[in-house]
């Protein structure tokens, strides 16, 4: 048990896919436009990626190892495919400010990524932490930044107003906000650990 | 070989990755045509939700079915739009137009105005649109802010002319640092018109028949 909570840190705080390992930064550019959209973004590539490192963990030793990568990818896409279809009848406003974004995130490096290096080499359950910690990490730290993105563009979080959007700098909503923003932020967590260190 | 508690991997021969591959593929595609059918009529539903809420918001209260009622108009550039009645009783009360234009700063835009039924603008709604966040696509309330007269197009009267932004000569004001889309977005509201115009002409005619009319 110890070990899986491990794992799950692992994928929170020392591995974390966007401060440390740099994964995945695409999407996390592209929809933080506000702390709502980037914590539905997180949340629907930490469902494929827990989904997926699952199924992998269960299916690693019928995979001959030279189709391992397609019949990973195929394992992925079908679940973002599950998603996609479930985000358009159910949470349509959703669906439509993701766009694009969600079918992408079969091709999001950290899924793939996290296939090939954890879950098929491991467990069942350490592939669960792992695709939680992981997630987990992924979807705070697009949190994070789309609600800073949102506080320093429009005034709000998650819509509630904290100042008026007129001191709002509109930068920080369009893309250059987001590199900068981002930069800060990897550079804020890289002193915080190697203080903890 | 099975029977370990560690199972050996499959070995990379043609049989192996054949047969492997093709599993999965075969559970997949059950598996998602399955799901597929079973959220096929809730997405159809959702888009359909959302626009008859987009009717709703932009005409007077109606009580019949704009979207079973809709037919297709020329808005006399080649092109036609679709113009959804809204009656209330046998009354006509008002027409929603689904208008767009192509020129916004973002490529294409697609709106929904409202008209009643003596050629002013009731209210309008943006379906869709690929603006600059937090410039044009303000758009989605500029136009409808009415403690602004300038700003607002809501309650005016086309029948004076089409509207236009003050820079070229009109009387609303456009979205500031965003002319383009302003543009834009007012060209879709003159296409309505000229469409509600000619629908309104001849509301009183309007029958099932004219459906097919126009394609």
């Amino acid at each position: 048990m110890s070990n899986n909570l491990k794992v799950l840190i692992n994928g929170l705080v020392k591995e974390n896919p966007i401060f440390v390992l740099l994964l995945g930064m695409c999407p996390t550019l592209a929809t933080t436009s506000s702390a709502l959209n980037g914590m539905s973004m997180g949340l629907a590539t930490m469902f494929v990626l827990v989904c997926s490192n699952i199924v992998i963990s269960l299916i690693k030793n019928l995979i001959p190892d030279k189709v391992r990568i397609p019949a990973f990818i195929v394992v992925i896409a079908t679940f973002v495919t599950l998603v996609q279809m479930m985000m358009n009848a159910y949470v349509p406003a959703l669906a439509d400010s993701l766009g694009i974004f969600i079918p992408l995130i079969v091709v999001n490096c950290i899924v793939l990524g996290r296939a090939e290096a954890f879950a098929s080499k491991n467990g069942v359950f350490s592939s669960f932490f792992d695709g939680v910690g992981i997630g987990l990490g992924f979807t705070g730290a697009l949190t994070l930044l789309g609600a800073i993105r949102e506080l320093l563009g429009t005034g709000k979080i998650f819509s509630m107003t904290i100042f008026p959007e007129n001191f709002g700098a509109l930068l920080f909503v369009l893309a250059p906000g987001a590199f900068i923003a981002l930069g800060y932020m990897i550079a804020i967590f890289n002193k915080l650990q190697k203080k903890t260190n | 070989m099975g029977r370990n508690k560690k199972m050996a991997k499959l070995e990379s021969n043609f049989k192996n990755m054949f047969l492997s591959l093709f599993t999965i593929c075969l559970v997949v595609a059950a598996l998602l045509a399955q799901v597929n059918k079973m959220t096929a009529k809730p997405i159809a539903e959702a888009k359909a939700m959302k626009l008859v809420n987009a009717i709703r918001e932009v005409v007077p209260p109606f009580d019949n079915d704009p979207v079973a009622e809709a037919y297709k108009m020329p808005d006399g550039q080649g092109d036609s739009l679709t113009v959804y009645p809204a009656k209330k009783g046998d009354e006509i009360v008002g027409f929603a137009v689904n208008s767009s234009s192509n020129n916004g700063f973002g490529g294409n835009i697609q709106i929904i105005v409202g008209f009643d039924t003596e050629n002013k603008i009731v209210n309008y709604s943006v379906l869709q649109h690929s603006e600059t966040p937090g410039l044009g696509s303000k758009m989605t309330q500029w136009f409808k802010d009415t403690t602004k007269p300038n700003q607002s197009i809501i309650g005016r009267d086309l029948s004076s002319g089409p509207l236009k932004v003050s820079k070229d000569g009109g009387n609303v004001d456009a979205i500031t640092a965003s002319t383009i889309t302003s543009r834009a977005f007012l060209e879709a509201v003159n296409k309505a018109y000229a469409v509600y115009k000619e629908s309104d002409a001849d509301s009183g005619a309007i029958t099932k028949e004219e459906k097919g009319e126009s394609k």
